[in-house]
């Protein structure tokens, strides 16, 4: 009785979690699906067309702008929290509660509180409507985060087995790079995936210091479902989740079974 | 693991140096963090309080707080916002201890599951939106799943579920986020537990409820308050799930204030500004209090 009440409370679950995509990848391949129909009258790639053909340039270039804002928000977090997430965890009681307040208050306020107060100042320095722009209100939440991924990495590290590395004659960037990175190698990817997808999926924040300017793939996403073409925006969401997919896989492969949660 | 941290911090701060080195470490994520996100907070909080240096408007007021507050639309904006997150976070608080519980034997034997349950983990929150609003709204898919099984005549007959005043639409998205995220964290706990105090409880026949209310949840309630603290300061602040999904009127807190931000009459805008500030100091007011019930819990009592 308990195992069917599992089993049956599983396949509950991953249908809720599966379902919300079937109609998404319905209406990317359907030419026609007007209402009664439980399936499209008639199937096509006139969605794809269109994004790949007509509106071509505009999707490429905010998937050039996406992935380029993501990459480097990822590359930046990772490189700027690294070495805070190190102090983090291996400082005193006191101040390390303190650093760990200074930390999660970006994670907890609200993105856009934030970038409306920016506005004006990244307008005075030239920054609006800029990629550089956009990456810097990106990087305050994408840095935090990552922070917080990579203490969770430190938190099970054991930094007295560089001192031993060390007593033994190995030099500082010997230790570093054949000690220190290869332990924390699998933590480094999974902040920056998680960074990666946190940048991948802003939109409030984007759209206010970048205006119409730098349209990232959410952006062109809220103006496709304004102009109300399901089969476009239905493409368009699948090209966004896309490597969020990927990013699943490959944290499964660097963490095995440990969840992208483990480490908090 | 604290005692490596709390030997290693011993040796390092045994160093002369620490200070400074400790200092450099810290200086570039302390740039972003209080630089741009406090610099930001600073900023709002000087444009909402009508000080534009060099504009001529270089005096305080409160002016803008006060219409934030007065505004007729303030309050039940307010509340709406608040009626979302504490019932979505509610839901998703009940049904992920459901589900780890439930799961948590059953984790071993089917691998996929885990993979699966991280799904909405990495899915944005406005995809999610996009794929409900497909599937709820009056011409969705469950529309026409109704009609087929003649439930439904036209899309009329389908419940409104998107754009309603209960806004149903929304909550299901977060909840839909949130259940699994919370479930993942639970269980990261949960399979680390000790399952000889669980045998230790049987043993001194503690019953069911018994267990789970003196071994289980104790060792859960950090992480699964923490949990809780992230997933309602989250749908409170949120803007694109309720300004795709929610109704015109009244909106919620973060879609009013940016709809007040982005308003033709750049006068609204100090007052946007100033109803996100008043948003972030609503979270931070939860958290402060979350914080002191969690710290007297963990000295004393449980609050259950």
């Amino acid at each position: 009785m308990r195992r069917f009440l599992s089993g049956s409370f599983i396949l509950v679950l991953t249908a809720g979690i599966l379902l919300p995509f079937l109609p998404l990848l319905i209406w990317a391949f359907s030419r026609q699906w007007l209402f009664p129909d439980l399936l499209p009258e008639t199937w096509g790639l006139r969605a794809w067309n269109y994004v790949f053909g007509v509106a071509g340039p505009q999707v490429t270039s905010a998937l050039v702008t996406s992935v380029s804002v993501s990459s480097l928000a990822a590359l930046f977090s990772v490189a700027l929290a690294l070495p805070a997430a190190r102090v983090l965890t291996f400082s005193g009681r006191k101040r390390g509660l303190f650093l760990q307040f200074l930390f999660v208050l970006p994670i907890l306020t609200p993105p856009l509180s934030v970038s409306m107060g920016l506005h004006l100042w990244f307008l005075k320095l030239g920054l609006t409507g800029s990629l550089p722009g956009v990456l810097l209100v990106h990087l305050t939440l994408c840095v935090p985060y990552a922070v917080f991924v990579l203490s969770g990495v430190f938190s099970n590290y054991n930094p007295l087995i560089e001192a031993q590395a060390r007593s033994l004659g190995a030099s500082k960037w010997f230790v570093f790079s054949r000690v220190t990175l290869p332990l924390i190698l699998p933590g480094i990817i999974v902040a920056a995936l998680f960074a990666f997808l946190l940048s991948w999926s802003q939109y409030l924040n984007t759209l206010i210091i970048g205006g119409s300017k730098v349209m990232t793939l959410p952006v062109l996403l809220f103006s496709l479902l304004r102009s109300g073409d399901r089969p476009v925006a239905a493409a368009v969401s699948l090209v966004i989740v896309l490597p969020a997919f990927a990013a699943l896989l490959i944290s499964a492969r660097t963490l095995g079974r440990r969840a992208w949660i483990g480490g908090w | 693991m604290k005692r490596f941290a709390e030997t290693s911090s011993d040796l390092v701060r045994s160093n002369l140096a620490w200070r400074g080195r400790t200092l450099l470490l810290l200086l570039p994520s302390l740039l972003i963090v209080v630089g741009l996100f406090g610099g930001g907070l600073i900023l709002g909080l000087m444009q909402a309080a009508g000080y534009f240096p060099g504009s001529g408007a270089e005096s305080f007021t409160l002016e803008h707080f006060k219409n934030v507050f007065i505004h007729p639309d303030f309050f039940s904006s307010l509340l709406l916002t608040f009626y979302v997150s504490a019932t979505s976070t509610l839901l998703a608080v009940v049904f992920s201890l459901i589900s780890a519980l439930l799961v948590m034997s059953m984790l071993r034997r089917f691998n996929w599951l885990h993979l699966v349950m991280q799904i909405p983990l990495v899915v944005p929150h406005l995809l999610i939106a996009t794929a409900i609003l497909f599937l709820l709204s009056p011409t969705g898919f469950l529309s026409r799943l109704a009609h087929a099984l003649q439930l439904i005549e036209s899309p009329a007959g389908f419940p409104v579920l998107i754009h309603d005043p209960w806004l149903l639409g929304v909550i299901l998205v977060y909840v839909w986020k949130e259940i699994p995220f919370l479930t993942l964290m639970l269980l990261s706990v949960l399979l680390n537990l000790d399952t000889r105090l669980l045998q230790v409880g049987k043993t001194l026949k503690a019953n069911r409820w018994q267990r789970f209310r003196f071994i289980i949840f104790p060792s859960i309630f950090p992480s699964l308050s923490a949990g809780t603290l992230i997933v309602f300061a989250y749908s409170f602040g949120a803007f694109e799930v309720p300004y795709l999904l929610g109704q015109t009127y009244p909106m919620t807190l973060p879609v009013w204030a940016y709809r007040q931000y982005s308003d033709i009459d750049l006068m609204s805008r100090p007052e946007g500004i100033a109803a996100g500030l008043v948003i972030a100091l609503v979270i931070l007011l939860f958290v402060f209090i979350a914080y002191a019930l969690v710290k007297k819990s963990a000295s004393g009592r449980l609050p259950i």
